[in-house]
């Protein structure tokens, strides 16, 4: 059984492309509220974790654990459904839809009533797509989205697509919110709004927040705990002090000195 | 003039079942990319499951040679909707989703097999012979500024009208039209986000044979004589207003569906009327040649 009330608990888990071994023997717990950083060098298999976690891919060993449930044979949407939900490396947003549609899609399970309900207009109905709009528009607000509600979402620009892909995320009513380079493409001021924002919503939600991240300032800020991958292993962890001076770590950013690297 | 206009009636009238049955090959485009070459069957299902719903009604109901009336039409309507609905379900369930992760061509195969089981399934158990579609409602004429319009088309026209509002409605007003949205855009990140994609799959076929047994039972309305491969041409013809309208787009196979519906009633008022059949087709490989992304579909350039 997985560790008391772990949202999350990754054993030993190791997946294998053919003959590549893309990450070996990773291990990660993850307790309520927890702000954990994921980094490693381009390659490492940062998101290939992520893509474990939320069962996209199916580690070849090991076992994730989901707020205590084997998330083995689960699909993608079960997983969420146990509270996990996540962001985009690169942003997968569905383009073709309303920024309010997008981030109520995010919510779909949580907002029930039956086909018939829907056809025949029940209250059941009226009251859960009143639910699920004010939801929606409350977690608008939260990232100043707002008045762009009724636009398409490949219509924003970059930045906001960014805080729109965490707002969908936020709308699944996550208990561990997986972040996935939140601040790529993001210039230092908008960088430094979503550090503010981030810590915002890990207060507000009261959740446990994993982030993969490229930017050391941030994740360094940021996290409480980070583990460290290189070639699919996990070369360190600890605080971010311990990381930032573990000669390891710094090796491991490829000979690069370590101010350079950010570390 | 007036020809022009009781063509254009005609063919509306027609198109209208034409759109019903696109809206099935589109939703189910839309979201699997799968061309279910069994859904001009089910829509031949349809039919079948009113000629019994609506004969045995009516042989209980002593009506001699007179017509069932609007309560039991709609019973039949209803019941046809179901027994679709339950074969769209488990056609998915049993034939596309073992599949689903396979080259798209096994899925495209196994529908043109499911589309010959049920036509000559349909002739083992229903009889090659063509039947007579039981009278739903008594036909009238009504005279109209010098067009001759039948009730059955008016009747055709105003349920597909109704229908397809419903759907439109599921589509942009319910949380299971969102996500059928989000589905076609992108299967995983809906999965991803919490989306039951294989509920909102079941549910897009299960849509998709209802329409198909509305236009079955409205077509029964109007051409009173079914028979088991009553399917495969209003299906073809189906398919290409799809595609005319930009297959997986819902609005184009409605428009698509007319268009063709109306192009056909012009050409059968000709003396081209015996190619009728031959220009469908032709239409189809001028769209595919010049505009294979339809009328409103957008050209997608594909993922490398």
């Amino acid at each position: 059984m997985a560790n008391g009330n772990a949202l999350l608990d990754a054993r030993d888990v190791t997946i294998r492309f053919g003959g590549l071994t893309a990450v070996s023997h990773f291990n990660l717990g993850i307790q309520p509220h927890e702000l954990v950083g994921l980094i490693g060098p381009n390659g490492a298999g940062k998101t290939t974790v992520f893509n474990m976690l939320t069962g996209v891919y199916k580690p070849t060993e090991g076992q994730i654990f989901v707020g205590g449930v084997s998330t083995h044979d689960f699909k993608p949407y079960q997983i969420t459904a146990l509270g996990m939900a996540r962001t985009f490396q690169n942003i997968r947003l569905f383009k073709e839809l309303s920024v309010l549609d997008n981030v109520k899609i995010g919510g779909h399970i949580h907002y029930k009533y039956s086909a018939a309900a829907a056809v025949l207009k029940t209250n059941r109905f009226h009251e859960a797509e009143e639910a699920a709009e004010h939801d929606a528009i409350e977690l608008l607000k939260i990232f100043g989205l707002e008045n762009r509600a009724g636009y398409y979402a490949k219509n924003l620009p970059y930045g906001d697509q960014r805080r729109l892909e965490i707002a969908r995320a936020l709308s699944a009513q996550p208990k561990l919110l997986l972040l996935d380079e939140p601040a790529a493409g993001l210039n230092d001021r908008e960088t430094r709004d979503l550090l503010q924002t981030i810590r915002d919503i890990h207060k507000r939600f009261d959740i446990a927040i994993l982030v993969i991240e490229h930017n050391m300032e941030l994740v360094m800020e940021l996290c409480e705990r980070i583990v460290v991958l290189n070639f699919g292993k996990t070369i360190a962890q600890g605080t971010p002090g311990q990381v930032r001076e573990n000669p390891v770590v710094i090796e491991a950013y490829l000979g690069e000195p370590a101010e350079a690297a950010g570390i | 003039m007036q020809e022009i206009l009781q063509n254009l009636l005609n063919g509306i009238a027609v198109g209208a079942i034409y759109a019903l049955i696109a809206l099935g090959y589109t939703m189910v485009y839309g979201i699997l990319k799968l061309i279910n070459f069994a859904h001009g069957d089910v829509f031949m299902l349809g039919s079948f499951v009113g000629f019994y719903v609506g004969g045995y009604a009516a042989r209980h109901l002593h009506t001699t040679g007179g017509a069932l009336g609007w309560g039991y039409a709609g019973l039949v309507m209803l019941v046809a909707m179901v027994v679709c609905g339950l074969f769209g379900f488990l056609n998915e369930r049993i034939a596309y989703r073992p599949l689903r992760n396979s080259p798209r061509i096994a899925s495209l195969i196994t529908a043109i097999g499911v589309s010959f089981l049920l036509e000559y399934g349909g002739q083992f158990v229903f009889g090659a012979d063509p039947k007579r579609f039981p009278t739903l409602v008594a036909p009238h004429y009504i005279a109209f500024g010098g067009l001759s319009v039948t009730n059955y088309q008016i009747i055709v026209l105003v349920v597909a009208v109704i229908f397809m509002g419903l759907l439109q409605y599921i589509i942009y007003g319910t949380k299971f039209g969102r996500a059928m949205r989000a589905v076609s855009f992108n299967f995983e990140t809906a999965s991803l986000m919490g989306i039951p994609t294989d509920r909102v799959i079941s549910m897009t076929f299960i849509i998709g044979s209802m329409l198909a047994a509305v236009a079955g039972i409205l077509f029964g309305l109007s051409y009173p004589t079914i028979n088991p491969l009553m399917g495969i041409m209003p299906g073809l013809k189906a398919f290409i207003a799809a595609v005319l309208g930009g297959i997986g787009n819902v609005p184009g196979a409605v428009v698509g569906g007319l268009i063709i519906g109306i192009i056909e009633s012009f050409i059968g008022g000709s003396p081209l009327s015996g190619y009728k059949d031959a220009i469908a087709f032709i239409i189809l490989i001028a769209i595919l040649l010049f505009r294979p992304s339809g009328l409103f579909g957008k050209y997608q350039a594909e993922k490398v």
